[in-house]
């Protein structure tokens, strides 16, 4: 990818830093478009989302989604695949978790539930990643098309067991029961009362999600796995030389990747609805995306990145309040701009800023870590 | 029996039309080399702007061209992160997609404030069927008259349109000098460089008949088929419309027909909903809704024969230093 | 008459690397003129400027006396230029017909010209003796067919002066006797052709003059006739060829690789390699030349364990490692089998990986850098600080990315992998390929001490020069098969003919 003729620091900081920067500025023309002040969207934006107790709990209860999503699109990232599933994971995933706390929430406290609903959730993610991770594998079948197909198989499969098999029989609602105190997450609101977080549903997912983030820096750069992933990814053929086998790590790896999609609905259902809901993913796993090419696939990047989505989820709301016109869907058009300018136009800067240091000096490149 | 096949074919007909502009679409810019899971976000956008360029304006036609355009511009956006700056076709897709949902809703609240809609259109803002000579008269003759009054007969221009793409296509592709370059640079970009031509302004080419179709595509659905815009309102026929251009291979007139297949189970969920077939029992929507995708999964994976994509697809072109 | 191509201070540079440096050059009409050079020393940066594939950075172009301005390849072919590039330009999934007129179409639609193109074609092959199926599908031809469909699209823009970029370098020896009287078929019909090779045996055969290029500059322009061969080594190398090394006798020892009956087949079931038995012993160099594409890389990695033999056994060290080793470079490696590929980019090295990284690649695995799951990153990298002091590899930096290091320092590194992890055979590819002379030196040394030691090398390398200098058992690969084996003394000449598949032939 990178030509190794940048300085590290332009590499990892610079260079995505303004495209980030064009992303949000381009932003701002489309506020401005609408006829708002985009400095006062920003501001109010800013004040919504970190401003007050309630606001920041809010946030962090949002980025706790990404990091999840975020982190499973970085995974596969760096074997070189394109998980585009996510959405379709977690959303399994959420089936996992609600087996989990519909099982065991009547019986047990939620301390000895949420292990397993950790293991439901994670295990019927991955489990929905491993059919596209086979077929790339042994069968050659490109993963971002079967990975999409399965997007929208999970959506009928999860509507058809909600409406048919899931809900209480006397309910006409497509969602689980509600789960009892044994299926439900602690709100932090409740652990930690002097915090003033409202009614922030921020729970104890967010703490796995930062726990997700170390043990993934760990396996991708701590670990022989986490080697020959990034051998795979970075050259494939390199990696059959060096006796990686394909088959095994673009599996594995999908493996890792759905689980942590679907650790997502841990936040969701177990944390926030205390229920299994249609659609509870609500785009969540394509945000993963854009918080994965914005964080440069490093778990550092997507915490960042993931409170910054945060930030806008839970500003956008606010901003949606003050200023109609300005609704939740500018989110979706800034999250659009941040894949664009992040992702697909990552490099158009780059000549750029090749030529500009050129004439600075050439200098040795170390590596990327 | 009988009026109940001629009038799911109908629907199907309705229901495939919209797929078939958005496959052949994609068929010029994959054939080509460029993938584009951005269909969907173009028919969004088009749609969006059918729907509001028809409602302001009351003229079906004034819709259909700010429809192309929308559509023109994204895949603008699309050839110039893809072809210009060489990045990823796939996040360029997302990234289309994407915008196209935040920016259709956005712009439809701020313009009509009706929760992301578009007026609802008069008459003259939408295309009306036309009735084909003669099938009134012939109506009441058995067979026939209802094949060619219902299924024939009484569809508005752009369905027509679509199926005439078709063969259209076929000729472009298989017959001009421009279908040979786009089907060559799309296997071997190298080798149309070396021949002495362009592959960027062959590929942008490419993506721009690809963005024409894609509104066509757009208008159907907020002028044609419906009176007026309304959020999301293409909820994946796009990638239903990759599906069927993965599924027909990379060819027009197979594509044709797996968009009528998908039409097909589309309209049958459609009629089949809370009714039982028989031997089976009540069938979920679900299944049919899921059919298409699970079929070009199967397909995918070489079950049923093998797609096999055009050979530089996905790649952008660097001239190799030797 | 005037010449037909005048290069006049050509000057081409890539980043710092200066391909081309004030290149003076004039080819007469009719005539067979070849380019000769090493790998790297600027013929292909040369041709494409002239086929307007790459722009000079300085110099003039003159075509039949007059100066033109090839800013891409159409204005190249509107000069009458055509090229036959070393990888073939050509959509594999067309028709031959389809090949030939893409580009030339002849109009908005394809009907009245693929008709014409179709009796052109009719006409060319009579002419140039060049037969093929205009209906066939391209990718479907063999090799030598493939090529000439290549001649025939140049023929079909109506080029006069025609460049063939290593034409030979995928040709059976039959083909390209093939090709060679095609080429003096269309010299005799007034064409120009340039011919770009490393092949000295080829300039020596078929060629009217012959410039020889190194180290991007043009070294001399002479007649074939009043050169030799050595003559022509010399000056593409700049000295006289390879220094000799000081290598005394081999002392082979007990046999560490037996290889019986190798039998490689490709997913199209096309035999690449055919029924190779081969034995080398510790302590000797077993040489393996031949030309490329013969079927010696794969070989190489059917030992590696990269590919999967159909038939034979492979023992190392006297175990038989076929049975569970096969299609599985881990466990060869684990019997003590190193492997230094021949493509260090493509597959012995990660270039977007820190230098320490890919000091250990292939061996990621081993505890010796990290217990259970992890890696232990001080280990490793102590590890490359050391291998980069004993192998002088610089920059001396293992954190550095392994794509800033010079084409001699990255093979060090892939050398010293391999060869620090003490193997009981080396499996060694064109060791040499891409590396400065000084680095070249230092890895000939290497394996010759390596030798010393008591291990066995298998060397494959297309460099004739390079196999009879550092191996102790020559043997030939034509076709897949093993043909012949020799000593290193053996004469050039009977060597090129083994690697020419003659004895063979005559022997059938």
């Amino acid at each position: 990818m990178s030509t190794g003729q940048l300085p590290r620091w332009v590499d990892y900081g610079l260079l995505p830093a303004i495209n980030v920067a064009v992303a949000f500025l381009v932003s701002g023309l489309v506020v401005l478009l609408i006829g708002e002040n985009p400095l006062e969207a920003v501001r109010i934006l800013l004040w919504g989302s970190l401003g007050f107790g309630e606001g920041v709990g809010f946030t962090l209860f949002y980025a706790t989604n990404f990091m999840f999503t975020g982190l499973a699109v970085a995974v596969a990232f760096h074997a070189g695949l394109f998980n585009i599933g996510g959405e379709g994971q977690a959303y399994v995933g959420g089936l996992g978790v609600a087996l989990a706390c519909l099982a065991l929430d009547r019986y047990v406290p939620w301390w000895v539930t949420f292990p397993v609903a950790i293991a439901g959730g994670a295990l019927f993610g991955a489990a929905w990643a491993f059919i596209p991770a086979w077929l790339q594998a042994k069968r050659g079948s490109h993963i971002v098309i079967t990975t999409i197909m399965f997007n929208f198989i999970a959506a009928s499969l999860m509507v058809y067991l909600l409406v048919n098999v899931l809900a209480p029989a006397s309910s006409m609602q497509p969602e689980t029961r509600t789960f009892e105190a044994g299926g439900r997450l602690p709100l932090i609101r409740e652990l930690w009362p002097s915090l003033e977080l409202g009614q922030a549903p921020l729970n104890l997912a967010f703490v796995l999600a930062l726990a997700a983030c170390g043990l993934v820096w760990l396996l991708i750069w701590r670990t022989k796995l986490g080697f020959a992933i990034r051998t795979f990814g970075a050259n494939p053929t390199a990696a059959v030389y060096a006796g990686i086998s394909p088959v095994r790590i673009t599996v594995v790896t999908m493996l890792i990747s759905g689980g942590l999609a679907g650790l997502m609905a841990i936040n969701e259902v177990m944390g926030s609805q205390s229920r299994l809901l249609i659609e509870f993913t609500a785009g969540y796993g394509f945000v993963g995306i854009a918080v994965a090419l914005m964080g440069r696939a490093h778990p550092l990047g997507i915490l960042f990145a993931s409170v910054l989505f945060g930030m806008m989820y839970q500003g956008g709301a606010e901003l949606a309040f003050e200023k109609p016109t300005i609704t939740r869907d500018m989110i979706i058009v800034i999250q659009g701009l941040v894949i664009l300018f992040a992702g697909a136009l990552e490099h158009m800067f780059r000549p750029a800023l090749e030529r500009l240091f050129a004439t600075v000096g050439r200098q040795p490149v170390p590596a990327a870590e | 029996m009988f009026e109940t096949l001629i009038l799911t074919l109908d629907s199907t007909i309705r229901l495939s039309t919209p797929l078939l502009f958005a496959c052949l679409a994609g068929l010029y810019s994959e054939r080509s080399g460029v993938f584009d899971i951005g269909l969907e976000g173009k028919m969004l956008a088009a749609a969006f702007a059918a729907g509001a360029a028809a409602g302001v304006t009351g003229n079906a036609w004034l819709g259909l061209a700010a429809a192309i355009a929308a559509s023109l511009a994204l895949a603008l956006v699309h050839g110039f992160a893809c072809i210009t700056h060489r990045g990823n076709q796939i996040v360029s897709g997302v990234a289309i997609n994407f915008l196209a949902l935040g920016l259709t809703t956005l712009l439809g609240q701020t313009w009509f404030r009706q929760g992301g809609r578009t007026p609802s259109l008069s008459v003259d803002g939408r295309f009306q069927s036309l009735v084909l000579p003669g099938a009134e008269a012939l109506r009441d003759v058995p067979v026939i008259g209802l094949i060619y009054s219902e299924l024939l007969s009484g569809h508005n221009i752009l369905v027509y349109a679509a199926f005439l793409a078709v063969p259209l296509s076929w000729w472009v592709l298989f017959r001009t000098r421009f279908g040979l370059r786009l089907r060559a640079v799309g296997e071997n970009p190298a080798a149309v460089d070396t021949a002495g031509i362009s592959v960027v302004w062959l590929r942008y080419r490419a993506v721009l008949c690809c963005g024409f179709l894609c509104g066509l595509a757009g208008a159907y659905l907020s002028i044609a088929q419906s009176a007026g815009f309304i959020r999301d309102m293409t909820a994946g026929k796009g990638f239903i419309a990759l599906a069927a251009l993965i599924f027909a291979k990379w060819k027009p007139v197979p594509a044709m027909f797996a968009c009528l297949l998908f039409g097909f189970l589309d309209a049958v969920a459609i009629r089949l909903q809370g009714q039982s077939l028989l031997g089976i029992g009540e069938v979920p929507v679900q299944v049919f809704q899921a059919l298409p995708y699970i079929l070009t999964v199967i397909l995918l994976a070489g079950f049923i024969g093998r797609a096999v994509p055009p050979r530089a697809g996905g790649v952008a072109y660097v001239k190799e230093r030797t | 008459m005037t010449p037909a191509i005048e290069l006049i201070g050509i000057d081409k540079s890539f980043g710092a690397v200066r391909a081309n440096r004030d290149i003076d050059l004039v080819v007469a009409k009719g005539s067979i003129h070849g380019i000769v050079g090493e790998n790297g020393a600027g013929k292909s940066t040369l041709m494409s400027i002239l086929y307007g594939f790459y722009h000079a950075d300085r110099g003039e172009i003159r075509i039949d006396g007059k100066p033109v301005v090839l800013n891409d390849s159409r204005a190249a072919i509107a000069c009458g230029i055509g090229m036959v590039h070393q990888h073939f330009m050509l959509v594999d999934n067309f028709t031959v017909l389809e090949n030939v007129v893409l580009g030339a179409e002849g109009g908005m639609t394809l009907a009245r010209g693929m008709a014409h193109a179709r009796k052109e074609l009719q006409r060319l092959a009579d002419d140039y003796d060049l037969k093929v199926d205009v209906d066939a599908e391209v990718g479907r031809l063999p090799v030598g067919a493939q090529q000439r469909v290549e001649i025939l699209k140049a023929l079909f823009r109506g080029a006069d002066i025609l460049i063939l970029d290593e034409p030979t370098g995928v040709l059976t020896p039959p083909e390209a006797d093939h090709l060679f009287r095609i080429l003096r078929v269309l010299r005799d019909q007034g064409k120009t052709v340039l011919l770009i090779t490393h092949k000295l045996r080829e300039i020596m055969a078929v060629t009217d003059m012959v410039s020889v290029m190194r180290r991007g500059a043009m070294a001399a322009t002479q007649k074939t006739s009043e050169t030799t061969p050595e003559r022509l080594a010399e000056l593409m190398v700049g000295r006289h060829v390879l220094l000799d090394i000081d290598k005394g006798p081999a002392h082979p020892g007990r046999p560490v690789l037996e290889v019986e009956g190798l039998t490689v087949r490709d997913a199209r079931g096309v035999t690449l390699v055919d029924d190779v038995s081969l034995t080398v012993r510790a302590g000797e160099i077993v040489g393996i030349a031949g030309v490329s594409g013969n079927g010696q890389s794969e070989l190489l990695e059917t030992i590696a364990g990269i590919r999967r033999p159909q038939r034979g056994s492979i023992r190392v060290d006297g175990r038989d490692v076929t049975s569970d080793g096969h299609g599985d470079p881990a466990r060869m490696r684990a019997a003590g089998v190193g492997h230094v590929p021949e493509d260090r980019h493509r597959m012995g090295l990660v270039n977007a990986f820190a230098e320490y990284e890919n000091a250990v690649l292939g061996y990621q695995d081993d505890p010796k850098y990290g217990a259970g799951a992890f890696l232990d990153i001080d280990a490793m990298r102590n590890d490359a600080r050391e291998k980069i002091e004993k192998y002088d590899i610089r920059p001396p930096s293992c954190l550095l990315r392994t794509a800033s290091f010079s084409g001699g320092n990255q093979q060090k590194i892939v050398l010293a992998r391999e060869i620090e992890r003490d193997p009981v055979v080396l499996l060694v590819g064109q060791p040499t390929r891409g590396v400065d002379i000084g680095a070249i030196e230092f890895i000939h040394k290497r394996l010759i001490e390596l030798r010393d030691a008591g291990k066995g090398i298998l060397l494959v390398s297309v460099e004739l020069d390079e196999i009879r200098m550092i191996s102790d058992k020559v043997l030939v690969m034509f076709d897949g098969r093993l043909v012949g084996e020799r000593t290193a003394d053996a004469s050039e000449r009977e060597l090129g003919l083994m690697m020419a598949g003659i004895e063979q032939e005559a022997a059938e």
